[in-house]
Parts: C-alpha cells; structure tokens; sequence
C-alpha cells in the first residue's frame, strides 16, 4: 500500500480513504468542538499524508502514521468544549460493600439477552454511550475495541503511556458494561 | 496496582480485569486473580459481561462513507498530485 501511494496510484488514496475516513471523523470529534471543524481536519490530514508519505519512515504501521497526524493537528486546532458526564473514578464503587465484596452483584446474562446485544436497537444504544464517554476514554476505548488497534499502537497514536490507556480503557469499559445492563435489564 | 494482602477482594479483583484481559498482570498477581475467580461467580460473571461488552462494541457498524466526500478527496488528491 505505501509503495502504490508513492507511486501516486489514485486506486490506493481512494482505498485509503474509504476505509479511514469515518472513523478519522470520528476520532476527530473527541478533540474538537464541531463536526464541520472535524471535518477540516481530517481533510488537512489527508492533506498532510498525500504531501508526507515519501517521509514515512514505516517504524510504525501506515494507519498509526495517519492517525498520529491527525491527532497532531487536531490537538492544534483547539480543545472541544462540550461538556461530559462525570464518572466515577473507582469503577463499580456504588456496587461494593465497605469491605470490598459485591453488594449489588451482575446479574447473569441469559443466551436470550447475549442474543439481543447484537440487535439494532442495543449497537445503537452503545454507539451513543462510546461518544459520551469522556474524550481520552472514547478515544482509547474506540481506537482499542472498534478499530482493534494493539495497545502499543493506540499509545503512540495518542501519546500517552501504557498504563494511563489501560486506565481509561477500563473506564471506559465498565461504562459501556453498565451500558448495556441498564439497557437489557431496563435500568 | 500494588496489592498487597494475600486474597484478593471483590473490588480488588475488577480493579484487576483490564489489566489481566491485556496479559500484563505480573505471575503472582495473575495467580492470586485467578484463584479469586474460581471462588468468585461474580467477578467470573463480570470478567464474562467485560468480554461480551468487547465483543459488542467491535461489532458497532462503520459510519457510511458519502460518496461526494471521497471524491472531493480524490480531487485534491489529483489536484495536488498536477501542482
């Protein structure tokens, strides 16, 4: 794929971008305040991998090389201001009892309720609660469980150590856990 | 996470579930999780719900790419590739 890209093969950019773009939008929108703003910078990204690829030195993958760059200019373009809701800080707290033992325990997940989570109704419960979750949470939590992208990747696209994304990746987590048994077992 | 004490509380035990489902727990502390699991049907339940949140949130379907904005974008990248 790098080669055919310097090699300005169009059929590639346009692969490239089929499979990117959505998700760079996406990504895009846990740093800045609008989707038209989004929007610009993923296009400034575009920008920066047509003009930049002969300079892509291949020490990561090609789509850790892009999401870097529009991570990069998307830090630069200012921080978003929408406001998020508060999580706690220890996940699960208001489920233990003082001594640290389940006071309100998971309910089991029936076959029946497993089979629901890949109904329509549930995914698009969840795609709202992933862009609720706070920015650095939805970031890891995208880039880490949607993209599949390895731990090591969604830190050097982020910047961040190994630890603090496995922080936010556990936050994020457990929200979307609760998620989901708020939804199958109707709050 | 330090954890000292020998066995592993509740709370402890989900504290850990990130950690151990990335295999980046040190021997000892995946030992002293796994032993709480075995004992433990709700941190296994709950261990089991994290997998299927996973499993759930990779199934989410890819936003539809608008046609009009690919090739905008393979008009610039014609446009820049003529300068």
């Amino acid at each position: 794929m790098v080669e055919r890209l310097r090699k300005k093969d169009e059929g590639a950019f346009a692969t490239l971008v089929e499979r990117h773009h959505m998700p760079m939008v996406r990504l895009a929108l846990t740093f800045v305040a609008s989707r038209s703003v989004a929007e610009e910078v993923v296009q400034d990204t575009w920008l920066g991998v047509i003009g930049g690829i002969d300079q892509f030195e291949e020490r990561s993958s090609l789509q850790t090389w892009i999401y870097r760059i529009l991570v990069n200019r998307a830090r630069k373009t200012g921080v978003r201001e929408r406001r998020t809701v508060a999580v706690d800080d220890i996940t699960e707290a208001d489920r233990f009892s003082p001594d640290g033992s389940w006071s309100r325990p998971p309910r089991e997940w029936t076959d029946d309720v497993v089979d629901r989570l890949f109904a329509t109704a549930v995914a698009k419960r969840l795609r709202t609660a992933i862009d609720e979750l706070p920015p650095t949470q939805c970031q890891v939590v995208t880039l880490r469980d949607v993209e599949r992208l390895s731990a090591r990747e969604v830190c050097e696209i982020l910047g961040i150590s190994e630890a603090n994304q496995r922080v936010l990746l556990h936050r994020g987590r457990s929200q979307l856990r609760r998620t989901i048994e708020f939804e199958i077992e109707g709050g | 996470m330090r954890i000292l004490n020998r066995d592993l509380v509740c709370r402890q035990a989900v504290a850990l579930v990130t950690d151990y489902l990335d295999d980046v727990l040190p021997r000892r502390q995946r030992r002293r999780f796994e032993a709480h699991l075995r004992n433990c049907p709700n941190c296994s339940r709950y261990l089991e719900q994290i997998r299927l949140t996973i499993d759930t949130v990779g199934h989410v379907e890819p936003d539809e790419l608008d046609p009009e904005i690919k090739d905008d974008l393979i008009d610039l990248y014609r446009r820049f590739h003529e300068d």
